[in-house]
């Protein structure tokens, strides 16, 4: 019964999706109130059906209704009941119900507190999600449907694939789901603004708060991802440069242009159907993230041929969203151009090189993740493109994007006024480079370049990013939430790249056999094999390795990684133990038993590897600070629009 | 110089840059590119011995040998036409079994043995690498 109810709510959730964007976008069109006072209604209407569905399916998953296809296929009745929650969304059908129900929530939401924009365009905005809503509840309805029963009903589940039992990854996808589907917002926003044929700063400003709000969502859901791969794929990497991961990187950097470039589009009016353009690309590429994530499309092209009609049916969406886009850009985007002009070395050039360099660096990925699929269409052999491919392409915009960034936060709208700043700034680079040759000579004892250059950089971010508040506040200046949130993100930035640059320059990784009472050395670390035990969990079996960790004699920690047999679907999974610090993370994961009682393990020493993940919290963290800055916050505006705001001038 | 000259050489020069730049990703894109042979295609010459590539196909049941107590492993990867030995050193991805599908990259020695330098297995059980499901001419992986 539940189920049917939930198949049921989806229908009719489609059906005020429909009615969302009909009456919006005609209502608009028309100029009739009455139509589009319907959108906001239909707006709350779908969300409360959607989350019905939603429920229902966590509510077939939570009591075992294993009659259900795909609850059969993605639980069991062994499964912690947190995990069953978290595999509601471990497949393709779920995955695309969390999408519509983050939808849903980013639509209210937009619905709600947008009560100070002109009714047009809010009715277009509505419309636009309407559109989208609608794509993905026929999507969902006719070729993923989630509700289908199983006849006969199974005696138990399948269970939820092990590699995705763990928090991370169980709340990775709703936090990443969120930066996605935050940049439909974005996209709505741009389609409305063309459709209304009006851009303005007052429109950027409506746009950036949910803009950053998205991108900060999608910071953090990429961040979770590579934290899980590090510790939970057993390879103690943090970035493998797979397509799953590309596919989520790319509307990250096409978002992080989006957000410097509508800064400049509402300070200064400028780079106007640039930022429609970007908005339009950040979401278009959020799609074909989704897409080719979860329907396999990336990982194995002949999925396609296992289901056809999805596979057309993406296609035909993917075209429709983007070329519908598209078209009304190349038709009124010209209406929008710019004129103001602005010096060499002004904040607006800098912002300009940063949106070229993560523009670039954005479609030489997609490039690199793309070709396997066209050599294979076009039949001219099965290749893969190997990371050294992407480390290239993506180091060569990213070191000018760091230099640049050290120097054009200091920058000023519209003149270039460096010449005075010359010397901190120097006097800043030189300091930097000082304390990371000290650093890299005194704690690896070693000279890289990549770490002089990455240390270098980093520590060179960080202080220019601590300069502008600290000078702010030295000169009475105030402190507006969005310079202080431009800090943090730009904090963050240099506290990413210091742990980059350590992990990747003085990283140690050893595969060694070992017998219990053996030890092997590295980075000065003792690791002693004392031997392995059974341990059983609620749904898996396992072997535990204990291995004792001393340093000059010291006991530093007792790592106790597994080997683990999940029942159900019995795949083996490694489960490493790794002890963290802010200098560096040990890890050890256990292999094989090699013959007799010696097993093979995988040692590792990753220097500096934490503060990859803390930069990224620190950007999340700015983001979160700017966007809560108070001229974003909704005030009643009448009919006119305000255009020129003099009080936001000086802020940048 | 004539603005109008002058317009024509700035044309020319970010030409010539967009050139230069596609040419170096297209180099790089071709270097790394790693292609990929079935165990067939190895025996029957085809794959180059000069540079790195993947092979892929299922282990042969009974194949896998260990020297004991040491990280050396040497199996057979076949396509049920052809195999080819493989060795590598390290430790085994999780889904590494007899039986199952595999994709090892590495070079191909002069005496016909793959000496793999990484052995790939993806995070599902039931994935079988694209390349290997068509060398095998096996049913096309499940995607449920």
């Amino acid at each position: 019964m539940i189920p049917e109810l939930g198949h049921f709510a989806l229908i009719l959730a489609l059906c005020l999706a429909l009615a969302q964007s009909v009456f919006g976008l005609a209502g608009a069109y028309t100029r009739r109130t009455e139509w589009m006072s319907v959108a906001r209604p239909a707006v709350a209407g779908q969300f409360v059906f959607v989350a019905l569905a939603f429920g229902c399916l966590t509510a077939s998953f939570l009591g075992n209704d294993f009659s259900v296809r795909y609850v059969a296929l993605n639980s069991n009745s062994a499964l912690p009941t947190f995990y069953r929650v978290a595999a509601v969304w471990g497949a393709h059908e779920g995955s695309l119900m969390l999408w519509i129900l983050v939808l849903s929530i980013w639509s209210i939401a937009v619905a709600a507190l947008s009560r100070s924009l002109p009714d047009t365009f809010i009715a277009r905005v509505l419309g636009v999600l309407g559109l989208i809503s609608t794509g993905f509840l026929t999507f969902t309805l006719a070729t993923s449907n989630p509700f289908l029963r199983l006849l006969p009903p199974a005696m138990d589940g399948n269970d939820l694939n092990p590699l995705l039992q763990d928090f991370a990854l169980a709340v990775h996808p709703p936090i990443l789901y969120t930066g996605y589907v935050g940049f439909a917002v974005a996209f709505s926003f741009a389609c409305a603004a063309m459709l209304e044929g009006r851009l303005d700063q007052a429109w950027a400003r409506w746009t950036r708060p949910w803009t950053i709000v998205a991108w900060m969502f999608l910071t953090i859901g990429i961040a979770l991802g590579s934290w899980w791969a590090y510790y939970e794929l057993g390879w103690g990497g943090w970035w493998f440069w797979d397509p799953v991961e590309n596919a989520s990187f790319m509307p990250w950097l096409a978002g992080t242009a989006l957000i410097h470039s509508l800064a400049v589009t509402e300070k200064r009016n400028l780079f106007r159907s640039w930022t429609l353009l970007l908005a339009i690309f950040a979401f278009s590429l959020s799609l074909l993230g989704t897409f080719l994530v979860r329907s396999g499309v990336l990982i194995s092209v002949h999925s396609f041929a296992s289901d056809p009609a999805r596979g057309v049916f993406i296609l035909a969406f993917l075209t429709l969203c983007i070329g519908g886009a598209l078209t009304l850009f190349a038709w009124r985007a010209p209406k929008l151009g710019s004129s103001a002009g602005f010096e060499l070395g002004s904040r607006e050039s800098f912002l300009l090189f940063n949106n070229a360099l993560l523009v670039i660096a954005a479609s030489l990925i997609l490039l690199g993740t793309l070709y396997p699929l066209f050599m294979d269409g076009l039949d001219l052999g099965k290749i893969s493109v190997g990371p050294p491919y992407f480390r290239a392409v993506f180091l060569v915009p990213m070191l000018p994007l760091l230099a640049l960034l050290g120097v054009g936060m200091h920058s000023t709208w519209k003149r270039a006024r460096l010449a005075e700043l010359k010397r901190p700034l120097l006097l800043g680079l030189a300091g930097a480079f000082a304390l990371a040759l000290v650093v890299v000579l005194i704690a690896y004892g070693r000279v890289t370049i990549l770490a002089l250059v990455g240390l270098t950089a980093g520590l060179w971010i960080i202080f220019s990013a601590l300069r502008v508040p600290v000078s702010r506040l030295l000169s009475r200046q105030g402190l507006p939430a969005s310079v202080l949130g431009m800090s943090i993100a730009h904090f963050g930035v240099g506290i990413f790249t210091i742990g980059v640059a350590g992990v990747e320059a003085y990283k140690i990784e050893k595969d060694v056999a070992l017998r219990p009472g053996q030890s092997v050395q590295i980075a000065g670390y003792d690791f002693a094999f004392r031997g392995v035990h059974d341990v059983a969990g609620p749904n898996y079996n396992a072997i535990e390795g204990e291995f004792d960790v001393t340093r000059k004699g010291a006991l530093v920690r007792v790592l106790r990684p597994q080997k683990r047999v999940y029942r159900v679907q019995t795949m083996p999974m490694t489960e490493a133990a790794i002890t963290v610090g802010w200098t560096r993370d040990l890890f050890v994961a256990l292999g094989d038993q090699l013959g007799g009682d010696a097993w093979s393990v995988r040692i590792q020493y990753k220097p500096l590897i934490r503060y990859i993940w803390l930069g990224a919290v620190f950007m999340a963290l700015g983001g979160l600070t700017a966007a809560s800055d108070r001229r974003y916050r909704p005030v009643r505006v009448t009919d006119t629009l305000p255009a020129k705001d003099a009080t936001a001038r000086d802020t940048p | 110089m004539t603005p109008r000259r002058k317009r024509l050489l700035v044309v020319l020069g970010v030409l010539a840059g967009v050139g230069i730049a596609a040419g170096l990703v297209f180099r790089s894109l071709n270097e790394n590119m790693m292609l990929f042979y079935d165990p067939t295609q190895v025996v029957a010459g085809e794959a180059p011995h000069e540079r790195p590539f993947r092979i892929g196909g299922m282990v042969t049941k009974g194949s896998v040998a260990r020297a004991s107590g040491s990280l050396e492993i040497r199996f057979v990867v076949t396509d049920f036409k052809s195999s080819v030995p493989v060795t590598y050193t390290g430790v085994l991805p999780d889904l590494f079994g007899e039986g199952k599908g595999v994709v090892a990259h590495g070079r191909l020695t002069r005496d016909g043995v793959f000496a793999a330098d990484e052995v790939l297995a993806k995070h599902d059980e039931k994935y079988m690498p694209p390349e290997v499901a068509k060398s095998l001419k096996g049913p096309p992986p499940s995607t449920t």
